[in-house]
């Protein structure tokens, strides 16, 4: 059965959003962005399996690729933020506003 | 009521065809001094004394080609150039009216411009005050000389301009501005009459021009179009001749130098009116219309407002334009009356010009001897010193007041008796009016050339050059003899009958006719009056305080309260809540929305926090809704 | 195919690139290229005009490149007579503005003496003069809907630079407020536009293949809404005409000239040509509301005009009565109105011209704008002070002066249309007629308190013109006294394409010479 996967999916999913929205750790929320996405790539291959094609599987491979690059860009912006700011809370960033 | 109005014939050639060059030479005159300004002041004054000169020949020369031709084919058009294509064709009228005011225009305008030689000697501006005089004589003769109602409009307003730049032509007097803007726009006033008259002939006739008016327009009709054009008609010819109820300006028009004066009220500006009505007469003020009886009425009410006003002013400029005022009324009169009194309004309008130019160079005389003051009550005794600028000015005086057998007599006679004749009440208005007029112009005459000197310490006056006497003498002599030539055997009736239409019987000269005795014996008791209170009495150096009439007089009949209180006041508070409610009513919406707006956009930012995790969640929560809305519809 | 409008167009745009890339600090060589270059276009256009044909094709000198195929754009060129004229009349002010300009983009004094610097330099002024002359000469050259719309708004660049850039104290106001105005009315402009292209189905946006193409008469009435609102905000009509002395107060005197002489002019000639000639029914449907905004225009505006303290804005003022006229001459639906109100369009551009640039001239010697700071000027510099007068005198139309004619025409073709058969118009023509009273009151008395009385304290050191201001003034009223007394060679130009108009509008164009049966 599937449907187990599907239920993993979520119950990672809403973790990782949960995690957004409450963590100020910078790390952490990407961190847990991760686990969204990762999330998905389950749900994707899960559906993959359902339907018995092999476009959900592709999928994920573009998923783990855009998460690779979007890490490797975040990282360094975080990185930075913490040299200049000696801090990771997103929280404190909030200079782009009205 | 059959008045026989000649065609008009299309000519080519000769004088006549190049009649444009009567208005051309005055008009170059007045290019070349405007455009060359500094580079003619030494010989500027001459060119615009030849300029005016060749006019003069010119309409001397078309004149007699004119009277060449037979009686019935002396109305003469020459077109120039197609003015605006399918409206209005520019041409002259070469007719015996137009002929008279062309000759007037230049020969009296060209005396004025000897004169101004002289008069206007120590004046660092004197070329310029020659391009505008140069300038007055071409818009005239423009006026009188075109043969449709735009070219007259345009000659109209020509005259409008030069007299503006004229009478403020001491423009760093304030008053002379005022003046000068204040003559300017009520003309306009008059020219909005003239304006939508103009209208209302083109809407009707499809045409402008005198000719194929005359051919579309029977003699004698009426009805509630013609009504109306005469009276807006009228209200133009109100502005430019200084009638009731537009006459305030005139007054004021003194501030420019007396050479203008003469040549405004004398020759030129104000007959404009007078040629306007007669003009138009055969069209819209046919005998007997209302139309010609509210000019008829116009004139004898300005003639009695012009001659109170003449008996309470102690500046000599200004008695003289309450007395231009007064003799318009009279041809406005005679302009009422139809083709019976054309002639006689003609007539007094070509002997007034002289006479009252001779008394307004006169006068520029006496004030040019008494260092340039006005005021009569600083004058007295002056006939010794002055004799030539006294005897001719006595002459402008006896043909003013009807003295027998002058100028004045004949016209103004002329145009009393007809209208008894054809109106009495306003006839015997203008007898009493001819008595006020023997008042006023004797006390004039007393008050500064007899009686006591009463002159100011440093005044030594003095007889002026002869190139301000001559012209003083030529125009003296029109005064003495020219009525007489005029009128007697009808000799101008019969020469604009075919311009303007002939009555059914002619006048005769009836020098013994009830109205004329009644004038004389008038005339008399004023002068007798004006005799025993300014000629034998001593005059008050100081202007006393007078009685409640004479203030009415003095203040101009209130003329000029009226038009305060009723137009220039409003008139302010008019603008200034329109430039208030443009600013605050108008734009105050425009800016208002733009505030709202900006207001409004100003709370939404704040939407825009800069945390991260308010935008995760916002982002969630869309997500959110739109799941559910999915679900809802069930598309899924 | 005619290649004379495309270099017409091209002629400036080249210059102002010349002009633009000149090197730093040189000002001068910069003045003097962009003189050189608008009399080159002010020749081409002679020779333009000099080919053209009254008798001839509506459209002459055609042109028409594919532009964007896939919607049927084209590149499509063209003129009229009365785009003729109003070529001509760009033509004639753009080389006298740049001459008038020639120190506005230095900066500008004030009364107290402090100077407000411009925020760009002195060659982009005046690539940007370039530039707006393209720009000016292509809107009304084009026949192609979508090209004529797409030079509608990209005028505003231009102009929104020189105002903003070089103009007074409250220059950033004036512009942005210029800005959101045309804008407003131009995006109403675009979505007609392309209402205008589905509704008509013709896979085009050529001006003569719309001509009579939506019938339906409430489609009419949306479409022509979106035109004149777009239009009406150009012109300016009351009540959307706050922008105007707000842009012309603060605009240097010769962007001034432009925007007032020529940028304006857009609004009344698209009424002219697409107002009437795509939605005649609807045009004819709203004749009424319209005279009556043109009649308010006319009074508002004088009477606003004459309680002003400040020069520019009186004299903008004094333009929003005069396109009172010409909106209500374009309306009156006679040919003597309408070709009136086209020649308006031209001697508003001389006479108004003239007296901004003659205002302008007055205000750099003090500094201030305001009225009451003059007096007497006319015993100090008389050659300004005529200069001032001529243009004032061809402001109020006197007779004799171009203004004159075009004025007469609209008010006595107004009165005497036929097209509505009630007294409406008739009625219009007199109320409009007082504003002749009203321009003597506002002429004269500013001309009263500016240039006569006693001469002011700090007016007494002014100079007289100079040479190159004498040249500047000189031309325009040449123009203004000889079109004064013959206007025929523009009016033979403009009646033909007014009768098409008239012909498309399905108005009987029988000339009033035909009729006068009397009474």
């Amino acid at each position: 059965m599937t449907t187990h996967y599907l239920v993993l999916s979520g119950i990672l999913f809403a973790i990782g959003a949960l995690g957004v929205l409450i963590r100020r750790n910078a790390i952490v929320v990407f961190m847990c962005v991760e686990l969204m996405l990762n999330a998905c790539n389950l749900a994707f291959v899960t559906f993959s399996r359902q339907v018995g094609n092999l476009e959900g599987q592709i999928i994920a491979f573009f998923v783990m690729v855009v998460a690779a690059a979007e890490v490797v860009v975040g990282l360094a912006i975080i990185v930075t933020i913490f040299r200049t700011r000696r801090s990771a809370s997103v929280d404190d960033a909030n200079l782009l506003k009205y | 009521m059959e008045s026989h109005i000649a065609e008009i014939v299309q000519h080519t050639g000769g004088v006549i065809g190049n009649a444009w060059l009567m208005i051309a030479f005055p008009l170059v005159g007045a290019f070349i001094l405007l455009v060359f300004n500094r580079f003619t002041n030494r010989w500027g004054h001459l060119l615009g004394v030849a300029m005016s000169l060749a006019s003069f020949v010119v309409a001397v020369l078309a004149f007699f080609e004119l009277i060449g031709f037979g009686e019935e084919e002396r109305r003469r058009a020459v077109h120039l150039y197609e003015f605006i294509p399918g409206m209005v064709d520019m041409g002259l009228l070469i007719d015996p009216l137009s002929i008279s005011f062309a000759l007037l225009i230049t020969g009296v305008g060209s005396l004025i411009h000897i004169y101004s030689i002289g008069y206007m000697a120590h004046d660092e501006h004197r070329r310029r005050f020659f391009s505008y005089l140069n300038l007055f004589v071409a818009a005239m003769l423009l006026l009188v000389l075109a043969d449709n109602y735009v070219g007259l409009f345009i000659g109209w307003e020509g005259v409008g301009l030069a007299s503006y730049l004229l009478i403020g032509f001491w423009q760093f007097k304030p008053s002379a501005a005022v003046a000068a803007k204040k003559a300017f726009v009520v003309n306009r006033v008059g020219d909005f009459g003239l304006l939508v008259g103009m209208f209302i002939i083109w809407t009707t006739f499809g045409t402008l021009t005198f000719a194929e008016l005359g051919e579309k327009i029977q003699p004698g009709q009426t009805n509630g179009t013609m009504l109306a054009i005469g009276l807006l008609l009228l209200l133009g010819a109100c502005g430019k001749s200084a009638q009731l109820p537009l006459q305030s300006w005139l007054l004021d028009a003194m501030e420019g130098p007396t050479p203008v004066s003469a040549l405004i009220h004398a020759a030129t500006m104000v007959t404009a009116g007078v040629y306007l009505v007669v003009r138009s007469g055969a069209f819209f003020f046919p005998e007997g219309s209302g139309a010609a009886l509210a000019v008829a009425i116009v004139g004898a009410a300005t003639l009695l407002a012009g001659a109170i006003i003449g008996c309470a002013k102690d500046d000599i400029k200004k008695g003289l334009a309450g007395s231009t005022m007064s003799q318009i009324g009279y041809m406005m009169l005679g302009a009422g009356l139809g083709p019976a009194g054309y002639a006689f309004a003609i007539g007094h309008l070509i002997t007034h010009g002289f006479f009252k130019a001779d008394m307004f160079l006169g006068a520029g005389s006496v004030m040019h001897g008494m260092n340039d003051e006005v005021d009569m009550r600083k004058y007295g005794a002056l006939r010794k010193v002055m004799p030539i600028t006294f005897v001719t000015f006595f002459i402008g005086y006896l043909a003013i007041i009807g003295f027998p057998l002058l100028s004045g007599y004949f016209t103004k006679d002329g145009i009393i008796e007809t209208a008894v004749h054809h109106q009495p009440i306003l006839g015997w208005l203008a007898v009493l009016g001819a008595g006020i007029t023997g008042f006023y112009m004797s006390r004039m005459v007393f008050m500064t050339f007899f009686g006591q000197k009463r002159w100011a310490d440093d005044a030594h006056p003095h007889e002026s050059p002869l190139v301000m006497t001559v012209p003083l003498m030529i125009l003296s002599l029109g005064a003495l003899g020219l009525g007489a030539y005029l009128v007697l055997s009808n000799r101008l009736l019969l020469f604009l009958a075919p311009a303007v239409g002939r009555p059914e019987e002619l006048p005769e000269f009836a020098p013994f006719a009830p109205s004329g005795l009644a004038t004389l014996g008038l005339v008399a008791v004023g002068a007798i009056f004006a005799w025993m209170k300014y000629g034998r009495a001593e005059v008050p150096s100081v202007q006393p305080r007078g009685s409640f009439l004479t203030t009415f007089a003095r203040r101009d009949l209130y003329g000029d309260a009226l038009n305060e209180s009723l137009f220039m006041r409003p008139g302010q508070w008019l603008t200034r809540l329109a430039v208030f409610f443009d600013n605050r009513g108008v734009d105050g919406i425009v800016n208002g929305l733009a505030a709202g707006i900006g207001g409004s956009s100003g709370r939404l930012r704040r939407v825009q926090t800069g945390f991260a995790r308010t935008y995760a969640l916002s982002i969630f929560i869309g997500a959110a809704l739109l799941t559910g809305a999915l679900l809802l519809v069930g598309n899924i | 195919m005619s290649p004379w409008l495309p270099i017409l167009m091209a002629v400036p745009v080249v210059g102002a690139i010349v002009v633009a890339l000149l090197p730093k600090g040189s000002d001068k060589l910069a003045k003097q290229v962009a003189l050189l270059v608008s009399l080159l276009v002010l020749v081409l256009t002679g020779v333009v005009a000099a080919g053209f044909k009254p008798s001839g094709e509506r459209f002459q000198f055609v042109a028409e490149y594919n532009w964007i195929p896939s919607f049927g754009v084209k590149f499509g060129v063209g003129v009229d007579g009365v785009a003729l004229v109003l070529i001509a009349l760009s033509a004639v002010l753009v080389p006298i503005v740049i001459l008038a300009s020639w120190h506005d983009a230095d900066g500008v004094k004030t009364a107290d003496g402090t100077l407000i610097t411009p925020k760009r330099s002195v060659k982009t002024y005046f690539s940007l003069l370039l530039v707006l002359e393209a720009m000016m000469i292509g809107v009304f050259a084009a026949t192609d809907i979508f090209l004529f719309y797409v030079f509608f708004e990209a005028m505003l660049i231009p102009m929104y630079f020189m105002i903003g850039s070089y103009g007074g104290a409250q220059r950033s106001y004036a512009a942005v407020k210029f800005l959101l105005y045309s804008l407003f009315g131009g995006l109403l402009m675009l979505v007609a536009v392309i209402g205008l292209y589905f509704v008509a189905g013709k896979q085009t946006f050529m001006f003569p293949e719309l001509v009579g193409a939506i019938q339906d008469p409430v489609t009419q009435k949306w479409l022509f809404a979106g035109f004149f609102i777009a239009f009406a905000i150009k012109a300016p009509l009351w009540p959307v005409h706050t922008w105007l002395p707000d842009a012309a107060a603060q605009a240097p005197a010769g962007a001034a000239v432009l925007l007032v002489g020529v940028l304006d002019k857009v609004g009344t000639f698209g009424m002219l040509r697409f107002c009437l000639e795509l939605f005649p029914d609807a045009a004819k449907a709203f004749t009424m509301p319209i005279v009556v905004l043109a009649v308010i225009s006319i009074i508002y505006g004088a009477i606003v005009a004459i309680g002003q303290t400040d020069m520019k804005r009186l004299i903008a003022y004094t333009s929003i009565s005069h396109f009172g006229f010409i909106v209500l001459g374009v309306f009156a639906m006679s040919s003597v109105a309408q070709s009136g109100a086209a020649l308006y369009m031209v001697n508003h551009g001389f006479a108004t011209g003239a007296l901004f640039l003659a205002a302008g001239f007055l205000i750099a010697r003090r500094g201030s704008p305001f009225i009451a700071d003059y007096g007497g000027v006319q015993k100090v510099a008389p050659l300004l002070a005529g200069f001032f007068l001529v243009a004032g005198l061809a402001g109020l139309s006197l007779p004799g002066l171009s203004s004159f004619v075009s004025e007469f025409m609209v008010m006595i073709g107004t009165y005497s249309s036929q097209a509505h058969g009630s007294g409406a118009l008739t009625v219009a023509a007199i109320i409009s007629a007082v504003a002749v009273i009203l321009a003597a009151v506002y002429i004269l008395w500013m001309v009263q308190r500016t240039m006569n009385g006693p001469t002011a304290e700090p007016v007494k050191a002014f100079k007289d013109l100079n040479a190159r201001e004498v040249w500047v003034l000189a031309p325009l009223v040449a123009l203004i006294i000889g079109f004064g007394f013959f206007p025929k060679p523009l009016l033979d130009v403009i009646n033909p394409s007014v009768q098409q108009t008239l012909t498309n509008v399905k108005v009987p164009t029988s000339t009033i010479a035909e009729k006068g049966t009397g009474q």
